[in-house]
């Protein structure tokens, strides 16, 4: 079992498989927040799902209605079980808060060269484990 | 970020409410370098329009638990409450709408439903706020010289609650300075300058130097017009607002010229009051409706406050008797009422922005008065 430190924005506990964006990412328009699958054409993971899984993406974007956009997932059971950001920003942060989902960021490796898809992690607080 | 024990013990203190409150000011302290927490005089939420929310924003505003701690105001929703029918809006719509207000006022925020919170309280120079809605942001920091960050709905109702925000940003005098000297031509609209300054700045802060002073009301359409095209939570003014002498003027300059950019249809609606107007924006539109004299013969629609409509009722009666109408509480942007139209004619250029994004429709840009005019068929 290895570990890696980062920054706890969300704190909490979550776990799952692990889904990777390399793009910056919306809650507001892309994703289907009725099914948890990503619809953005222009995304790399357009079609799959982040529902359950722990989803690694660099940074949020858009509007902050998108905090709303992560709760109405939540409240659909097909939210994203964790997040690892780069550099969390408000949107995701303040959406992951309310909708008490763990997100960490800043971890002391780089996230893309340590984490493939499908991989089974753990976040616990502000720590990494997989 | 640095936390007094008072601060810690609203993390634990068992209201599930009050500590993810804490929790999100903390979030945003440690995501943008703020060393501690400080005191606000006032918040105002935002983002309070079923339309923009929906189901999850309402249910989470009804599952808040707990009392703001400071005076805290509420932003335009989706319609105005007693004349909703007027404005062909949906019951059901309705009924979700006063949900979403019967909730903030559980938490203690006052409904005064607009966006132009400055003209109802007093604040001042130097006082710190905790304010979402971007155009009474650019407000309060420029023309009054209060501080606030460009908050979200949801952090201004976590500062309402805490009574505080994170310092960093806007609340930093240092973080304030002009980057870019801004020349604005001598006949250019305030609005569309500002339009125009907001689309080519990304994160830079302008010193405007202009030929002539503006009044507060220009000042305030060029602010809100920057603010929804770019980023900006602040503007100076050479010779005008409160801080620009504070700082040094900058070195890198651009040229604005007096173009209207043409955004051209055939008006079927007139709205003016993006922002919400002031009492002397009213009494130049009843002004241009007795120099015209003649009844509107376009839907003209305007939007202001519940408390500037009340405060001036003789002037909204005599408006409305060349067959506008006065709404309040809402306005074009944040109403599903507008969708009904193929294009609209505005002042503003937020309004120009956020119209055809947020309600599908087209725009037209004309100032004050060329807009009256529209309504009234009048050639300009």
């Amino acid at each position: 079992m290895r570990k890696i430190k980062g920054r706890a924005i969300s704190r909490g506990e979550a776990e799952g498989e692990v889904i990777i964006s390399h793009k910056n990412f919306s809650f507001l328009g892309d994703v289907d927040v009725e099914t948890g699958i990503v619809v953005a054409e222009d995304s790399d993971i357009s079609g799959k799902s982040i529902s359950g899984k722990i989803f690694i993406f660099p940074y949020g974007r858009g509007s902050t209605v998108g905090s709303y956009s992560l709760l109405s997932m939540k409240k659909n059971g097909v939210s994203p079980a964790g997040i690892i950001n780069v550099e969390s920003e408000a949107v995701v942060a303040v959406g992951a808060i309310i909708s008490s989902i763990p997100l960490i960021d800043k971890l002391e490796k780089n996230p893309f060269g340590v984490f493939r898809d499908g991989d089974f992690i753990k976040i616990r607080g502000e720590y990494v484990i997989y | 970020m640095y936390l007094k024990q008072e601060e810690e013990k609203l993390l634990d203190s068992g209201n599930p409410t009050v500590a993810k409150c804490m929790e999100i000011l903390i979030a945003l302290g440690e995501i943008y370098g703020a060393e501690k927490l400080i005191k606000v005089k006032s918040a105002h939420i935002s983002g309070i329009s079923y339309q923009n929310i929906g189901d999850a924003g309402l249910e989470w505003l009804e599952s808040l638990n707990a009392k703001v701690r400071i005076k805290t105001t509420v932003n335009p929703a989706g319609m105005d409450l007693q004349r909703w029918k007027e404005m062909g809006i949906a019951e059901g719509f309705c009924k979700k709408q006063l949900r979403i207000i019967r909730a903030l006022e559980g938490i203690g925020a006052e409904p005064i439903l607009t966006c132009t919170p400055y003209y109802l309280d007093d604040i001042a120079s130097g006082e710190h706020l905790a304010w979402a809605e971007s155009s009474a942001i650019i407000y309060a920091n420029s023309i009054v010289g209060a501080r606030t960050n460009r908050e979200s709905g949801i952090s201004a109702i976590a500062s309402g609650i805490v009574g505080k925000t994170a310092e960093y940003g806007m609340h930093i005098k240092e973080n304030r300075a002009p980057d870019v000297l801004v020349i604005l031509d001598a006949d250019v609209d305030p609005a569309m300058a500002g339009f125009k300054i907001g689309s080519m700045l990304k994160n830079e802060i302008p010193l405007l130097r202009a030929r002539r002073m503006f009044s507060d009301d220009e000042l305030k359409l060029l602010g809100a017009s920057m603010a929804a095209t770019g980023n900006a939570a602040i503007f100076h003014v050479e010779g005008q607002t409160p801080e620009w002498k504070d700082f040094k003027i900058p070195d890198e300059k651009i040229e604005i010229d007096g173009d209207i950019d043409e955004f051209d249809c055939e008006p079927d609606l007139i709205a003016l009051g993006c922002p919400h107007l002031s009492e002397n924006e009213l009494k130049a539109i009843l002004k241009t409706l007795m120099k015209i004299d003649r009844n509107v013969r376009k839907d003209t629609w305007l939007f202001t406050s519940k408390e500037i409509s009340e405060k001036n009722r003789k002037v909204v009666e005599r408006i409305e008797n060349y067959g506008v109408k006065v709404f309040s509480d809402t306005c074009m942007v944040v109403s599903p009422a507008t969708e009904r139209y193929e294009c609209v004619m505005v002042n503003s250029g937020k309004a120009l922005t956020y119209l055809p994004k947020l309600r599908k429709v087209r725009v037209k840009f004309g100032n004050l008065e060329e807009c009256i005019r529209m309504s009234c068929n009048e050639k300009n």
